[in-house]
């Protein structure tokens, strides 16, 4: 479904990520861990289109992403999250899902004029927002002030809210960033059930119990480069990925996560 | 009906000076609603009201072909200005459309054959009347209230709060703030061509910076909640002057003291203190 | 011919290199963009001028004492204006909005205070002394122009870096954050840059209104305009771009002149500013925000 091809980015003399092969099929959760400083979030940016790699290309669903404008990307079905939640404090929570639910078709600014042909869709839109909600259990607080969320209601809103482009692929970046056990636990029931729905997942965590207990396939990045790729239990055993964590101090020990 | 011809006779001015003052607020709003700070809009003015003057002028246009090319030529301006502009953030657009505005001034002032430079623009026919600018002050508050409502209106506010996170959403973010700049630059070439034909007579200095910070302390008085609030910007920064009489000339430190103290203590306008008596959730918002 | 413009364009240049230096500076140490500056600039003008016609000082005293009201008016900008908006994060743009307004309440009080109209340095034969310099002619005024820029900026550049103040300035310029943790007093250290900016600004009033003889409100708008096209060509923030860059206009608005005519003189800086905007917005030695997510 996803298919890069020998990304490499360079910052000047800088070498971020040196030729990335990766194939992500469908419905699958993909994890990809690495120490921090890795290009874990670099390698987001560049499949999201928010840079431009030095060189390779990215495929999806057959079709080549390279010099596309990242709102052409995110309407081809790629959605993401932050590690830093970027969600709109001054919006209120249904507002902020409200903004990511697009139309298949163009939207035009003539038909904003009259108003009943408003009508209509904006009860639409209102209400798939709110279903959007309760699968991430905000649906009481939808017209509460975003910003005005506790943390891990706020990384809620912003999954609901990349769930609303309808996307076909997810990447969220350390959405457990700050959640409590049960939070996690949650999060972790929730993402079986999107994929349930036929999304594909690459998810970024540090939380190796996280990770191993979720991700049916798992990437390894270490200085730029891929040194693994493989399913949990076959990483694990992997002596370099082990040496790349060695002095990490990320949640969980490595060697007894499950 | 006595009372209302005295009453058109004094404040006749006055009056008109309010409708293309709202006009040009709204027209300032739609660019901070998207979050672009620009002072442009003094210079897409003044390309307005030379274009609308010198077509009636010269071309015996009728008024309002000439008021709807000289809402166009801005706006055409403005879409060719756009795309490398806006790309900027922050400060630098701020300053580009400034350095922008003094270009158009600069250039006013020396195209003597056609503007008649520094000496400005005489003898432009008085073809305003109220209703010309009441109908266009309702129609745009209108398409802009529509647009505001809407999820055009949501859009915009996002990209002013996010635009990177906004444009991942598949929002063309690069399209929504060329629109906005390009009917900001139209609303205000509108304004320009009106505020031209009643009062006869303009001159390059006129849409330079003194008016430039006057749009822009409407639009920040008014706040960027609401297309109200510009039309609230506008009224307040069009009559202040004119209620404290003693001003005079003082014009310019009124406004000045108006975006000092709003930016202070009220930063999203006057608009946001109406929201705070009403909201329960009021979040202070920096 | 070459030679003598050359001068004119040292002594122009050097006077938009110290306006320059202080708008740079704000936005270096204190992460704004002073559009007040203009204002101060005028500000200086009319103290000196007030301070030689009201009080028949001597002109060094009224420079000193140009440098003196400006430099109160920075510790009152930062007091109130600047610093409350610090203290509130509020966002670049309500600092920039805020100065505009500051701007325009300056430029109006003092029009209605002094006129409109274009005041004038009294002659003191100051600017009548030419000498002749390898076969330029150069008056004493220019020569003391030159000299005093360029005593002030290395005055200003020796105390950055080769004192501790200096170092910490620097060091807040970097990250103010680490530099408070250092035990730095950042705050003092804003209000101390805003006052060393303003005087700055208000000496370069003082000498434009020497050199062009001529003192009117308005005056600190084209000035901004340059300005912030110097800054913009020699990168936000960046002193030896805001130097070099105070040069580069001084000799490109001596040249236009004499080559192309004086009434497009203006238009060469904001010609200048939109161009490098276009093309390379951080300058020439600026640092190029490029941080997305």
């Amino acid at each position: 479904m996803l298919i890069l091809s020998s990304i490499t980015k360079a910052f000047g003399g800088l070498q971020v990520l040196q030729n990335i092969n990766l194939a992500i099929p469908e419905q699958r959760i993909f994890g990809l861990i690495g120490p921090n400083g890795a290009g874990k979030t670099t390698l987001f940016n560049i499949i999201t289109g928010l840079l431009a790699p030095t060189s390779g290309n990215i495929e999806f669903f057959g079709h080549s992403l390279t010099g596309l404008a990242a709102h052409q990307i995110a309407r081809r079905g790629i959605a993401r999250t932050f590690q830093n939640i970027r969600i709109f404090k001054d919006m209120s929570v249904i507002e902020n899902v409200m903004v990511a639910i697009l139309r298949q078709a163009r939207y035009s600014a003539l038909r904003v004029l009259v108003p009943p042909a408003l009508l209509g869709r904006q009860c639409v839109e209102r209400s798939e927002a709110r279903s959007l909600l309760a699968r991430v259990g905000l649906a009481a607080k939808a017209e509460i002030l975003a910003g005005s969320l506790s943390y891990g209601e706020q990384r809620r809103l912003e999954i609901a809210r990349a769930l609303a482009t309808r996307p076909k692929f997810l990447l969220l970046d350390e959405p457990t960033a700050g959640m409590n056990g049960t939070e996690k636990h949650q999060l972790m029931e929730d993402i079986v059930k999107m994929a349930e729905t036929g999304l594909s997942l690459l998810i970024i965590e540090h939380d190796m119990r996280f990770v191993m207990g979720i991700c049916q396939e798992i990437a390894v990045l270490n200085f730029g480069q891929l040194i693994a790729q493989g399913t949990p239990e076959a990483i694990r055993a992997i002596p370099e990925v082990v040496e790349a964590y060695l002095g990490n101090e990320s949640d969980g020990d490595f060697a007894t996560a499950k | 009906m006595e009372w209302l011809e005295t009453f058109w006779a004094t404040y006749s001015t006055l009056v008109l000076s309010v409708g293309t003052n709202v006009l040009l607020a709204l027209s300032i709003y739609l660019t901070l609603a998207c979050g672009l700070l620009t002072v442009a809009n003094a210079a897409f003015m003044g390309i307005g009201a030379y274009t609308a003057a010198l077509l009636s002028l010269h071309g015996s246009l009728p008024f309002y072909l000439s008021l709807t090319l000289g809402a166009l030529l801005p706006a055409m301006v403005a879409v060719m200005l756009g795309p490398p502009t806006l790309r900027l953030s922050g400060v630098y657009l701020a300053m580009a459309t400034l350095a922008f505005g003094e270009i158009v001034r600069i250039t006013l002032l020396n195209t003597e054959n056609l503007t008649g430079g520094a000496l400005g623009l005489n003898g432009i026919p008085q073809y305003t009347r109220w209703f010309d600018v009441f109908a266009i002050v309702v129609g745009a508050l209108y398409v802009l209230l529509r647009f505001a409502g809407s999820r055009i209106g949501r859009t915009m506010m996002a990209i002013r709060q996010d635009e990177v996170a906004t444009e991942l959403m598949g929002h063309n973010v690069r399209a929504y703030k060329l629109f906005a700049f390009t009917l900001g630059a139209g609303l205000a070439g509108l304004a320009g061509g009106l505020n031209a034909h009643f009062t006869f007579f303009i001159s390059p200095n006129e849409y330079g910076f003194d008016r430039g910070v006057e749009i822009l302390a409407m639009g920040v008085l008014g706040g960027t909640g609401s297309p109200w609030g510009a039309v609230i910007g506008g009224l307040l920064i069009t009559l202040l002057p004119e209620l404290l009489r003693t001003l005079g000339d003082y014009r310019p430190l009124l406004n000045g003291v108006i975006l000092i103290l709003i930016i202070l203590y009220s930063p999203n306008g006057i608009w946001d203190l109406k929201r705070f008596i009403r909201s329960r959730h009021f979040v202070p918002v920096s | 011919m070459l030679a003598q413009q050359l001068v004119n364009a040292i002594s122009l240049g050097g006077v938009y290199a110290l306006f320059a230096l202080g708008f740079t500076l704000i936005f270096g140490v204190l992460n704004v963009v002073n559009l007040a500056h203009g204002a101060i600039f005028m500000l200086g003008a009319y103290t000196a001028l007030q301070a030689v016609l009201l009080f028949k000082l001597p002109l060094t005293v009224a420079i000193l004492a140009a440098m003196i009201v400006t430099a109160a008016a920075g510790w009152l900008l930062d007091y109130f204006i600047f610093a409350p908006l610090r203290a509130r994060q509020a966002p670049h743009l309500a600092p920039m909005i805020a100065t505009i307004g500051l701007s325009i309440s300056l430029t109006s009080t003092i029009q209605g205070m002094f006129g409109a109209e274009n005041l004038r340095f009294p002659v003191h034969g100051l600017a009548a002394e030419t000498l002749q310099v390898g076969g330029v002619q150069i008056t004493a005024l220019e020569l003391q122009i030159i000299f005093l820029a360029f005593l002030l900026m290395t005055v200003l550049l020796w105390w950055l870096m080769h004192t501790r103040m200096g170092c910490a300035l620097r060091a807040v310029a970097e990250s103010r954050k680490a530099a408070a943790i250092l035990g730095i007093n950042v705050e003092g250290l804003f209000r101390l840059t805003s006052m060393i900016a303003a005087s700055l600004g208000g000496v370069a009033g003082v000498l434009i209104a020497l050199y062009t003889n001529a003192v009117f409100p308005q005056m600190g708008q084209p000035m901004l305009h340059k300005g912030i096209a110097v800054v913009i060509l020699g990168g936000m923030g960046d002193i030896r771009g805001a130097l070099l860059g105070g040069f580069f206009l001084g000799c490109a608005e001596v040249f236009s002149v004499a080559y192309i005519g004086s009434t497009m003189r203006d238009a060469v800086a904001f010609g200048l500013l939109f161009t490098i905007l276009l093309l390379r917005p951080e300058g020439l030695f600026g640092k190029a925000a490029q941080r997305r997510a």
